[in-house]
């Protein structure tokens, strides 16, 4: 134990540097497969039955290659088609990637939980198709995509510690290194652990207030 | 005010309106009364353009309904549902004011001022604050005909507005029908509450099988069918034993 707490005094600084990158690019990865997860779910529900097709497509296809595959993809593959991408974007790409299609699952879920009469009522009540996605189908949706969404979220938090093998600097990459150099395994891996429980278990307690807040009205 | 030609309309094989044809002057109350399935509420939906007619004309207030002038259309006509469709997100006043600060682009404050003297309209002037889900079915509804009247329209459509109610509450709602009617509204109400159209309605459309069967002033109608199948369905729902 007192190996351990010296050790982790000596450590953290280190760490802390990998921990600030992955935040960064699991925030990055986020904001991407919203983005595309959002693109895939319209398409899915759009009433042009090639952009459904489309979508359906690209969601099996992602979610039937590993996600390390794909980052490999990206920083490995696309230099040769002349597409030269730094580490943190291909693993943010890749991971935003990766995540969009259980993205677009968790909103095609919202949106098919919205009430199709209320849409009705809204047209009824002249609302443009812009307002009705707004007003109506967006705040009723989030009520059914929050509780994944939070899921999604912490599960894309772990798995950027995948971009490691892309050499992203984040935590994982960060803690093997030092391993490496220090042969100190449990002290360091232990400290990856429990920086990886301090992010996931106050998101995880986030998403689940936001949640009680929204079932209440 | 609204007026249908020849109107048809059919889903896959099967016509639900055939060839139907009415007119409905300014503050003229029309109940639409006949089995389920007649093609009543289709009618409805299709003034309002939530179902596009296959064949005929319907005019609004002189305007042919059409892609053009469906937003104009709307914005004259209301709809009542059956299951009231009340937003769950949003409380009752909010419920009132959507359309007019979203639809008609009016000040918020305002429209909430408005949406609050509407509720009080319809008795509900103590439930601005609360969300349907901690309603009644009969205030959902009342809510239901303030958000419709909240939209200033020269008619409104009722489509079942007492179906899905408990006995008890059906009182409350006719009643502020019956206000509205009072006061001029055009209404066309779909409805099996035959003593409500007795009382209330100036006339009777009796539909069966996609085809307005019969019609005439509601009293007539109601108490001395001319047509068989009128005279069967009215002994069918007044005496059911």
């Amino acid at each position: 134990m007192d190996q351990f707490l010296t050790d982790a005094v000596k450590f953290l600084p280190i760490l802390m540097s990998g921990l600030g990158v992955t935040i960064a690019v699991t925030l990055a990865a986020l904001v991407i497969s919203v983005i595309l997860g959002l693109v895939w779910a319209l398409m899915g529900i759009s009433r042009n039955r090639m952009l459904r097709a489309i979508s359906r497509v690209v969601i099996n296809t992602v979610r039937g290659v590993p996600i390390i595959v794909q980052l490999f993809y990206v920083y490995f593959v696309l230099p040769e088609l002349g597409v030269q991408l730094d580490a943190f974007v291909a693993g943010a790409i890749g991971l935003g990637v990766a995540y969009s299609v259980y993205q677009a699952e968790n909103f095609r879920a919202g949106f098919s939980s919205v009430d199709p009469m209320l849409i009705e009522t809204a047209q009824s009540l002249g609302m443009s198709e812009r307002k009705i996605m707004l007003r109506v189908i967006m705040p009723l949706a989030i009520r059914v995509t929050l509780p994944p969404f939070g899921n999604t979220s912490v599960m894309l938090l772990k798995d950027s510690s995948i971009a490691s093998t892309i050499t992203v600097a984040e935590l994982t990459r960060a803690g093997q290194l030092l391993a490496v150099s220090t042969f100190q395994n449990m002290s360091v891996y232990t400290l990856i652990a429990l920086l990886y429980l301090a992010m996931s278990l106050p998101l995880t307690y986030l998403v689940g207030r936001l949640e009680r807040r929204f079932a209440r009205k | 005010m609204i007026s249908l030609k020849n109107v048809s309309k059919s889903f896959g094989d099967t016509q639900v309106l055939k060839d139907i044809s009415f007119e409905i002057q300014r503050g003229e109350v029309v109940c639409l009364i006949g089995p389920s399935g007649s093609g009543k509420s289709t009618i409805l939906r299709c003034i309002n353009g939530l179902e596009r007619h296959d064949g005929g004309e319907i005019v609004v207030d002189g305007s042919v309904l059409g892609e053009k002038s469906l937003p104009a259309i709307r914005a004259k006509v209301a709809m009542v549902f059956q299951r009231f469709n009340l937003f769950p997100h949003r409380t009752a006043q909010e419920n009132v004011a959507e359309g007019p600060i979203h639809v008609a682009g009016r000040p918020v404050a305002e429209a909430m001022t408005e949406a609050r003297t509407l509720l009080e309209r319809v008795g509900l002037g103590d439930k601005c604050d609360a969300y349907p889900a901690k309603l009644s079915g009969g205030q959902q509804q009342r809510v239901g005909i303030a958000r419709a009247l909240a939209m200033k329209p020269q008619a409104i459509l009722f489509d079942e507005p007492t179906s899905a109610l408990d006995p008890e509450r059906v009182g409350e709602v006719l009643k502020v029908m019956r206000t509205l009617a009072d006061e001029g509204m055009t209404m066309v109400i779909v409805t099996h509450e035959i003593g409500f159209a007795r009382e209330v309605a100036d006339r009777v459309l009796f539909m069966d099988r996609g085809r307005i069967v019969e019609s005439g002033p509601a009293r007539e109608v109601l108490t001395a069918p001319k047509v068989e199948r009128t005279r069967v369905f009215l002994d069918r729902v007044l005496n059911p034993l």
